[in-house]
């Protein structure tokens, strides 16, 4: 009987329903957190099951929405409204950024000072970082020797003229890269550096990380920069099996490792202010750095667990131990900015013999 | 009120006192023009923070490298549009050739596929590793990249062709639509007079569709000023790059902003040259005396070109990007059907559809308010609130975010004061912000269309209604509705269509747990891993190939006196 209620009147419960929901929304949120709303800057498909895991640990639900940018104006223009209640982002310059417009509220947790080493983190509890990753070295195996690279200084060696593949120099990754550069180096010396190895690059910078890889594969240049878990995820891709060609081809080199170490990013994740569900955003945050968590991230998408004690995958560890930069991650975030400038001021992105 | 015809004849008569106010109708159509142009005013406001740092660098650095690079852009994607959209349009209306029945509507196609699907294609295929180099190894035997040379794919020229070839058809259509419309009698005149075919081409036909064609050009320029995805993909640095680089390296917003504004000034700069060119020449057809179109017979060698400039375009625009997703699809199908593809794909429709049912209905009121005779102002505003095409999408995205959710938090707090309940984010919290930012963005497809088509309506229609005793809603509703619904139609089809494609601005505006095929897309493609999504960037392929079909069978059908034709 009730299934065949007249249009109008189904009408009206649709706008009922709905408006109780967005009354609800606010007003009652607070009472359960069966849900949580999360802002990804990762792909839905790599993070799903760390979601799913948390959701049948907790019984609370994790709906999110995916997007790369503009995510940080929303919240902010949104205020106390905004739905979300927690950002997982790729890198530290999207958690610095929300931290600085901010967007974000501290986070007192027992469990995430013991799971999180203290420079993987916001000192104040503003951001967590969840797994890092290195900025590595993919050189080919026939035409690099051992030891002929062994530093970021190396790449702009004149030794290297037309072998360097990089995606370009604006993309996150290689704007923390440079940061890091004029940390140790300060400006001047880093501009110097990057114009060294914009010399040396054998095309234009292009593609992604993994075109780097392919392109030392097919001849073009032997060097490739890319983040390390690329190389496991193009080693393990059954479905597209040329692509464990490319990785054959190279071999993962850690950089600076007689010195300050490889330079390092971390995926993290943040509670924003208006959290309407702050209780399970933290939980949620607590469980991403939980050892079945980070077990999950270091086995799928082959990423170092920030948690000491979770061993990384048998590939990651087939790559040899290797020494990380302890450079702050905020300091990196924070040059941003100078680097994105060097990048235009040295014309990277134009390529070698512009 | 002085007789809308009258006014419309002497150009002077809108400096007249009594037009220097807007009146009932200038008023509504200001205000609908001003609220179809708030995002762009948010975007400017945004941009009034100053950021001289931003500017001194990117002045000393990048700035020329980026204007330099866009007015290549849109140069050699005007030219090639311009070139190939003109170029069939001429060829399958006024030549009969072998295969014209069929490129007749296939030209249409390219316009259904994403640029972005465009792009990865062409790479694909094109590159290093790509099927045509690794053939043309295996037939030489060259063994490396050093043993040959090959146009690098990424690149301005890369960018350009894939461009064009997606945007061609928008002057393909309104070229064809106006060399339809051609009376015959100028073209025979021109004949008489000693000109031939290729003469009359160029000094009768060709001027007299001009109008259309700038359209369409502008249409395809605007396009390529918003993009983002596909130059960067090709690694082509353009001013939208810029913005994007000074949003999220530099952390700057108001800096980007400027930069968008920058782009909107020139945008507007453009339009109104051309129109400053265009004064004083006027396009009204001298004789109603319609007949079958002459068809200019080719044979041998011609009717073979003929074919090729036709087949090409779909070809590379249409047949090959399906066939590869097609190959895609039939490996990656379930990565697409595990993600709930059944409701992405209804979600990317009725919101496609909702807006292009808005965007035609604000363009007839818009294009309907100026031939009343809006003042300038009113003029100024719809012109304005059309440039929304020309702004990357994620800049239009926080410029309807801003507005829209000052909006929502102002009921929320009016409403918790007075009713104790708070209503939280009435509108940016769902797909009505989506629906408004595909307003904003895609007003000139629609606009642009209602005024070409009501700008055919004689204006002694107005008058006679109106003498007769009709209001001017009557006169909309009974007279001109039934004569431009070809127009509204094309307008709608031309909106959903655009919509089915659109990333930014879904990505960015979308509630919790909403996606749409692009979104769904985008989730693999910004991964580089276009085979995974390959059944969702085919499914909008699809969607968009009926509204496609049709759009280019109404405009065929548009001739008076031609195959089924009737109205106008």
């Amino acid at each position: 009987m009730e299934t065949k209620l007249p249009q109008i009147k189904r009408l009206f419960a649709a706008f009922a329903v709905a408006a109780a929901t967005a009354a609800g929304s606010a007003t009652w949120a607070q009472a359960a957190d069966t849900e949580i709303n999360l802002y990804s800057y990762r792909q839905p498909f790599l993070i799903q099951p760390l979601l799913d895991a948390f959701t049948k640990e907790t019984g609370i639900k994790v709906n999110t929405v995916f997007a790369k940018k503009g995510m940080l104006e929303k919240i902010k223009a949104a205020g106390d409204n905004s739905p979300a209640d927690a950002v997982l982002t790729v890198d530290i310059g999207r958690l610095y950024a929300l931290k600085d417009a901010g967007v974000l509220q501290a986070v007192k947790s027992d469990v995430l000072d013991k799971n999180i080493p203290a420079h993987f983190r916001d000192p104040d509890g503003l951001w967590f970082g969840l797994t890092s990753r290195a900025r590595v070295a993919l050189v080919s195996k026939e035409r690099v020797k051992p030891g002929e690279l062994t530093s970021y200084e190396d790449l702009a060696d004149p030794k290297f003229k037309g072998r360097i593949c990089v995606r370009s120099g604006k993309n996150a990754y290689n704007v923390a890269l440079i940061a890091s550069m004029i940390a140790h180096h300060g400006e001047e010396g880093a501009e110097k550096w990057l114009r060294g190895v914009k010399a040396n690059l054998a095309r234009k910078p292009q593609g992604n990380d993994r075109a780097q890889a392919k392109a030392v594969f097919e001849g073009v240049c032997d060097i490739a920069i890319t983040n390390n878990y690329y190389m496991g995820k193009m080693m393990t891709n059954d479905e597209k099996p040329e692509q464990k060609k490319w990785a054959a081809a190279v071999r993962l080199t850690y950089l600076n490792q007689d010195g300050r170490g490889n330079h390092m990013n971390v995926s993290g994740a943040a509670v924003t202010k208006s959290a309407k569900h702050k209780d399970a955003a933290v939980k949620l945050l607590e469980f991403l750095s939980s050892d079945a968590a980070q077990k999950i991230y270091a086995e799928d998408n082959q990423e170092y667990p920030v948690k000491p004690g979770v061993p990384y995958s048998k590939l990651v560890q087939s790559w040899g131990d290797f020494k990380g930069d302890t450079l702050s991650l905020e300091k990196i975030a924070k040059l941003r900015p100078a680097a994105s400038r060097l990048v235009d001021k040295v014309g990277f992105d134009e390529g070698p013999g512009s | 009120m002085p007789h809308p015809a009258a006014v419309a004849d002497r150009p002077f008569a809108r400096f007249l006192p009594a037009r220097l106010f807007p009146d009932r109708w200038g008023f509504a159509t200001l205000a609908v023009a001003l609220f179809v142009a708030t995002p762009l005013i948010a975007v400017a406001t945004i941009a009034l923070t100053p950021a001289p740092e931003i500017w001194r660098h990117l002045y000393n650095t990048v700035l020329f490298g980026y204007i330099e690079r866009t007015m290549m852009l849109i140069a050699g994607i005007g030219l090639g549009t311009l070139l190939i959209g003109t170029g069939t349009a001429w060829l399958v209306t006024m030549c009969r050739f072998p295969g014209r029945g069929l490129f007749n509507w296939a030209l249409v196609l390219p316009l259904a596929v994403p640029t972005y699907i465009l792009a990865f294609v062409f790479t694909d295929q094109l590159e290093y590793a790509g099927a045509v180099q690794g053939a043309l190894r295996e037939m030489f035997g060259w063994r490396n990249r050093q043993d040959y040379w090959f146009p690098e794919i990424r690149s301005m020229g890369g960018a350009i062709t894939v461009m064009t070839l997606v945007l061609y058809p928008y002057v393909y259509l309104l070229a064809r639509a106006a060399f339809l419309e051609q009376s015959v009698c100028v073209l025979e005149v021109s004949r008489t007079l000693g000109k031939n075919a290729w003469q009359s081409f160029w000094h009768v036909a060709l001027p007299l569709a001009r109008p259309a064609i700038v359209v369409g050009m502008t249409l395809a320029m605007m396009e390529a000023l918003n993009d983002f995805g596909t130059v960067d993909f090709f690694g082509v640095r353009t001013f939208t790059a810029g913005i994007y680089d000074v949003w999220l390296n530099m952390d700057n917003i108001s800096g980007a902003a400027q930069l968008a504004s920058v782009l909107m000034v020139f945008v507007v700069v453009l339009v109104v040259l051309e129109r400053m060119a265009r004064r004083g020449q006027r396009y009204h057809h001298t004789s109603t005396k319609i007949q079958a179109l002459p068809s200019y017979r080719l044979t041998g060698a011609r009717a073979a070109l003929a074919v090729v400039f036709c087949a090409l375009p779909i070809l590379l625009g249409f047949v090959l990007p399906a066939s590869v997703l097609v190959s895609y699809a039939v490996v990656f199908f379930d990565v697409t059907l595990k993600a709930n593809y059944l409701t992405i794909t209804l979600n990317s429709i009725s919101l496609s559809l909702g807006a292009a049912v808005i965007a035609a209905a604000i363009g007839l009121v818009l294009a309907y308010g100026l031939r009343m005779g809006a003042g300038p102002l009113p003029r100024a505003a719809v012109r304005f609130a059309s440039i929304g095409y020309a702004v990357p999408g994620a800049v239009l995205a926080i410029g309807v975010i801003v507005p829209m959710a000052g909006l929502d938090n102002a009921i929320d707090g009016f409403s918790e004061r007075v009713f104790g309940v708070s209503t939280g984010l009435l509108f940016s919290g769902t797909v009505i912000a989506i629906l408004y930012g595909y307003l904003a963005r895609f007003l000139a497809l629609s606009f642009g269309t209602v005024e070409a088509g009501l700008g055919k309506v004689s204006r002694n229609m107005d008058g006679a209604a109106r003498t007769l005793g009709a209001s001017p809603i009557q006169t909309m509703a009974r007279v001109h509705f039934p004569l431009v619904r070809t127009s509204l139609v094309t307008a709608g089809l031309l909106v959903f269509v655009d919509c089915m494609k659109e990333l930014p601005i879904t990505i960015i505006l979308r509630p919790f747990g909403y996606d749409t095929l692009a979104t769904f897309v985008f989730q693999y493609a910004s991964d580089e891993l276009f085979e995974e999504s390959a059944l969702g960037a085919l499914t909008i392929v699809a969607a968009g190939l009926i509204p496609v079909i049709i759009l280019s069978l109404t405009t065929l059908r548009s001739r008076p006196g031609h195959a089924g034709g009737d109205r106008a």
